[in-house]
């Protein structure tokens, strides 16, 4: 076995040393009737060419040769080679938790990094080194808000992450908790009338996303002060941290979470990810996960050490504020890596590109007939899309062209029938584009010609 | 270590000095010591209520968190802000300027079965032998 | 001795900058290919509401300012690839290369999670495959691939406990947890809306079944228990804790932490294990990357799977994958999308690189190499629970103390020798305790070079204590502040 690497020799050496006469003597402690009898119906051993070849396989039965639109939490970003070089560094990689202060500098300053660069990008004041991924740090700041109000209302838009507000139930449905759901307005953007109505002394907090799931930009500071006036925490999910190179941040949020996917960490069918969250100081204290701080040495040399590590678990047990054990460390350090290889620069010209293209993209759909971009509300790099006829049937026709034209938002929409949710980063290429527009227009004039695609009622998007 | 005293003793290891009707609490030098360097309080705000061997308060070093227990019931007529900006006078002056929280007695009768210096000093000795 | 070498406190790879002090405006460490459609204003297109012009501090600076800035940072690490790194109950083993490789197929790496299912059948393969692994490795009837790292694993499965009981008619009040428990263990119970009874271990360390016995009251929801346990030892009357649990109505959660004490030699299914997680951070060889990303798969018995988290891949009879999220009993879901799927893939890799045969070698040597360790340390460390261990084993620093060297002391000390600490003061029922799991993947070598080391300290301690309380002496820094670091927190950079 190519990963041992003791000798027969050497094991017998050792097995000899402790007085034992043979290895099952080890195992002893186990009683015999739990004892496994038999090998186990495993695949294997394989060498590395053999495990090579296994896994190509399965990459090959994949959209490796498609275009993408996708983009619904999981974003298409061209990533710089020295991200994966330097990630791949065993010193990095093959770490623990930083809890051997003077063994981990590299992980800490570069964990020091991460919390600058997202507080610098979220306009908060800290930020923790990461959790597990969006939907996770979203739930989380729902905790910490219920935890600092003493509240037991939580108050969340529809147009928040569908899988993200699924997450949340999970969490908090044994937490005497009540979450209410406000609709979308014909904008794509959360219904502020239906907010205020929904907001009392009771809430503890208010859930928004930005760009929302639409892709839509939600009116945040509207939002703080419907939320602030009740007392309640605003809290803003960002699934899509690159529009912060060119939109404003939530400044007047209490609490910022999301997902930094985007930031050099591959889509990967989901996962690992790299979730974040961020608030104002005075809350810091029951911020939940890891927080990286500077401090010094016996000689006053600058150093870091993971600190307030009395809110977690392995010390307040089941007061903590949160079971997380782990962060993302790895996802974290590639997020880091490709932000300062971006730059300042780097960075707003990137959002630029993607909002270019997804404008370039909305237009040439919008100007097919019988196609529509229902929500006025300003967007980034990713917006809803009306199409002609039924929704999977044009999906089939630009999977013919090696398109992935986008998520079909009646999965998690019903009222969102014909509906495709549509992301266009960088990586698309005009022509890309194009081909896309001339096959709305070929599926349009088909439908056309059949008459079946006579005019959909626009579908209500307002929905409780 | 010291002992001073006019001071009563809770098994916790929380002191309490009481004047009139009035009780200052905190912990107690010992408590210090084991805790090591102690880097945050969290205590109740004047006009909420203690109660009787419940615990009103956190004091944490780098690696534990204690709780703090109160030996009486009573109002809180004023909580440390000095001990809650620099919580570093606890391993300092743990029976003196570090004192925690003053308390309105409901009932004077509680610090009877509290522990005299003597008594404690003798207790601490005890539980080390543990 | 101290005056010999003196340092160079200029040394430029061991003074690095944060790279915020590294800026100067107009740098980049990217150029993007040229725009192919119309550039857009977008100060008018988003409003000035929304319009943002730059962010203020970000770092700019070139590519090599960054190679060099990460490269010098990675150098102050130490990782399994340096060496020896013998952290009890976190399982630092080899993560082998080839892992990495798979990971990062064009196809694996660059799959989109809602891509259609007719276009994901590479991923969705790999899931299943791995999947169907732990099921065999633990015995189980199904697993979840969908917890992100092993105190997710926990909440899920006390979930899904949760969930069996509501429909047997009461989910019940309490979760028992051991003393020896990790600190997941309590908060997970907890943010499942139980409440955590700690039972007591009896003097072999173990679970106390007179204890058990009379903790478990019609209250009592579960048993959550890690084993071997946190202290190396096989609980040995596992099967009679499950059958008492049983017995009283309640499911029995096991703590897969320390599986690489088991795999390919007992599963927990037989033991009478309702449901449980393994790490594959731990046993499984996913690197822990400096603190994540970990992935906690959870493994039920056949009754229990109506109660998975979402989605769950299944195979259909043509054979092609999908994800099921139809499940009306299910708990929901704890993660969006499909889980770690990168840690499948490398966990996938590990199995099949060793099979049956190379799974159980493996799992033997970390017990022989555990064993090896204590036996040739416990003449000069103190050994609380003198008896075989399996993959870990535990000592208390009793003996040191008395010279006022404490565990924390003894392990900062071990830095200057090459090594990287083992875990300090845990589990909490070992007064100054020191937990070593060399795992399979220390040879005899390097064994005994940490042998030795471990023994020179000793002498060290009888020798000049004050000396060893100082230590490390051969860092880029020496022990840091960390109550000044506490009281008032540094969190971020500023200009």
């Amino acid at each position: 076995m190519r990963y041992l690497p003791n000798s027969p020799a050497e094991r017998a050496a050792m097995l000899e040393a402790t007085g034992h006469r043979s290895i099952e003597e080890l195992f002893n402690q186990i009683p015999d009737n739990l004892k496994l009898r038999g090998p186990l119906n495993l695949p294997g051993p394989l060498s590395e060419p053999e495990i090579l070849e296994f896994f190509r396989q399965a990459a090959s039965q994949s959209s490796r040769d498609y275009v993408s639109l996708l983009g619904a939490g999981a974003y298409t970003h061209y990533r710089p080679v020295a991200v994966d070089a330097l990630i791949s560094r065993g010193e990095f990689f093959t770490a623990y938790t930083p809890y051997q202060a003077e063994l981990a500098q590299g992980t800490l300053q570069a964990m020091f990094e991460f919390q600058t660069l997202i507080t610098q990008l979220t306009g908060m004041e800290v930020s923790n080194a990461s959790l597990y991924d969006g939907s996770t740090a979203t739930t989380e700041a729902v905790l910490m808000a219920l935890r600092i109000t003493g509240r037991e209302k939580v108050v969340v838009a529809r147009t928040l992450h569908p899988e993200y507000r699924e997450v949340l139930a999970t969490y908090v449905r044994h937490q005497n908790v009540e979450v209410a759901e406000i609709p979308c307005a014909p904008s794509g953007q959360a219904d502020l009338s239906k907010l205020e109505a929904a907001l009392t002394r009771e809430t503890a907090a208010v859930v928004i996303q930005s760009p929302n799931f639409f892709g839509a930009l939600e009116p945040i500071r509207q939002v703080a002060e419907l939320a602030h006036q009740q007392g309640a925490l605003l809290i803003v999910s960002i699934a899509e941290p690159l529009s912060l190179g060119i939109i404003q941040p939530p400044r007047d949020a209490d609490i910022v979470c999301g997902e930094a996917q985007s930031f050099g960490v591959p889509v990967a069918f989901g996962g690992p990810y790299v979730g974040f969250l961020a608030c104002r100081e005075k809350l810091v204290r029951q911020m939940p996960g890891r927080l990286v701080g500077q401090t010094s040495d016996s000689a006053a040399r600058r150093g870091f050490v993971l600190t307030l590590a009395t809110r977690e678990q392995h010390i307040r047990r089941e007061k903590a504020t949160s079971n997380i054990c782990t962060n993302q460390s790895l996802c974290a350090l590639a997020a880091t890596i490709y932000l300062c290889l971006l730059g300042k620069k780097g960075l707003k010209a990137l959002a630029e590109q993607n909002l270019a293209k997804a404008h370039y993209a909305a237009e040439q759909l919008r100007a097919v007939p019988g196609v529509a971009t229902p929500f006025s509300a300003p967007f980034f790099n990713e917006f809803v899309v009306k199409v002609p006829g039924e929704a999977e049937g044009l999906l089939a026709a630009l999977r013919d062209e090696k398109i992935i034209g986008g998520l079909n938002l009646a999965r998690f929409y019903p009222e969102l029938k014909n509906h495709l949710l549509v992301c266009v980063t960088e990586t698309v290429s005009r022509a890309a584009i194009d081909r896309m527009r001339e096959v709305y227009r070929r599926i349009q004039t088909q439908s056309n010609s059949s008459g079946s695609a006579a005019e959909i009622p626009s579908a209500s998007v307002a929905r409780n | 270590m010291n002992f001073p005293d006019n001071l009563k003793y809770t098994k916790d290891h929380e002191w309490i000095r009481v004047d009139e009707n009035i009780g200052t609490i905190g912990i107690t030098d010992y408590a210090q010591k084991e805790l090591g360097d102690i880097v945050f309080v969290e205590l109740p705000k004047a006009g909420d209520h203690v109660t009787a061997k419940e615990s009103f308060g956190t004091v944490e070093s780098v690696k534990a968190v204690s709780e703090i227990y109160s030996p009486v019931d009573g109002e809180v007529v004023a909580a440390n802000p000095k001990v809650q900006a620099s919580p570093e006078l606890l391993n300092a002056d743990p029976h003196g300027d570090a004192w925690l929280i003053r308390v309105r007695l409901a009932d004077r009768s509680d610090i009877e079965g509290l522990m005299t210096a003597e008594d404690y000093e003798a207790y601490i000795s005890q539980e080390k032998a543990h | 001795m101290e005056n010999r070498i003196r340092h160079a406190r200029t040394h430029i790879t061991r003074n690095e900058d944060l790279i915020f002090e590294r800026t100067s405006p107009g740098k980049s460490g990217v150029e993007l290919p040229p725009l192919d459609v119309p550039s857009v204003p977008a100060d008018q297109l988003l409003g000035s509401d929304f319009h943002r012009d730059e962010v203020e501090g970000f770092p700019e600076v070139s590519e090599l300012e960054v190679i060099r800035h990460f490269t010098r940072l990675s150098t102050w690490n130490y990782g399994v690839d340096t060496g020896l790194y013998p952290l009890g109950s976190c399982t630092m083993k080899y993560n082998p290369r080839v892992n990495e490789v798979v990971a990062r197929l064009d196809g694996l790496a660059t799959d989109h999670p809602y891509a259609p299912e007719a276009l994901a059948q590479g991923c969705l393969r790999v899931l299943h495959e791995t999947a169907r692994c732990l099921a065999e490795i633990t015995g189980m009837d199904a697993v979840s691939l969908q917890p992100a790292a092993g105190a997710q694993g926990e909440l899920t499965g006390i979930l899904m406990i949760r969930a069996c009981l509501a429909e047997r008619g009461n989910p019940r009040k309490y979760i028992l947890i051991p003393d020896s428990a990790h600190g997941t263990n309590p908060a997970s119970a907890t943010i499942s809306g139980y409440e955590v009874r700690n039972i007591k271990s009896n003097a072999q360390g173990c679970v106390d079944l007179a204890e058990l016995d009379r903790a478990l009251t019609e209250d009592v929801a579960g048993l959550m228990l890690t084993n071997p346990n946190t202290l190396g030892i096989f609980e040995a009357k596992i099967a009679e804790i499950c059958e008492l649990v049983h017995s009283r109505g309640g499911l029995v959660y096991m703590d897969g932490a320390n599986m690489n004490a088991l795999v390919g030699v007992a599963r927990p299914a037989d033991f009478g294990v309702d449901v449980m997680h393994l790490n594959l951070h731990k046993t499984f060889t996913t690197p822990h990357g400096g603190g994540g990303p970990g992935s906690g798969p959870v493994a039920v018995k056949r009754f229990l799977e109506p109660y998975l988290p979402l989605p769950v891949v299944e195979k259909t009879a043509d054979g092609t994958y999908r994800l099921d999220s139809s499940r009306p009993k299910s708990i929901g879901r704890v993660r969006a999308f499909c889980g770690n799927f990168g840690m499948a893939v490398r966990a996938l890799a590990y199995i099949l690189a060793n099979g049956y045969e190379g799974l159980r070698q493996t799992t033997e040597d970390a017990v022989l190499n555990a064993n090896y360790v204590m036996t040739r340390l416990k003449d000069l460390y103190d050994l609380p629970y003198d008896q075989p261990c399996m993959h870990e084993c535990v000592f208390s620093d009793r003996r040191q103390a008395a010279r006022g060297v404490r565990t924390m002391d003894i392990a900062k000390r071990l830095i200057d020798y090459g090594f990287h600490p083992y875990t300090t003061a845990f589990p909490l029922i070992v007064s100054g305790a020191l937990m070593i799991e060399p795992t399979e993947s220390a040879g005899k070598t390097e064994l005994d070079e940490f042998i030795e080391a471990m023994r020179a300290i000793a002498e060290e301690i009888e020798e000049d204590p004050q000396f060893v309380l100082k230590a490390p002496y051969s860092t880029r820094v020496s022990r840091l502040d960390e109550a000044t670091a506490a009281r008032k927190p540094i969190l971020r950079w500023k200009p």
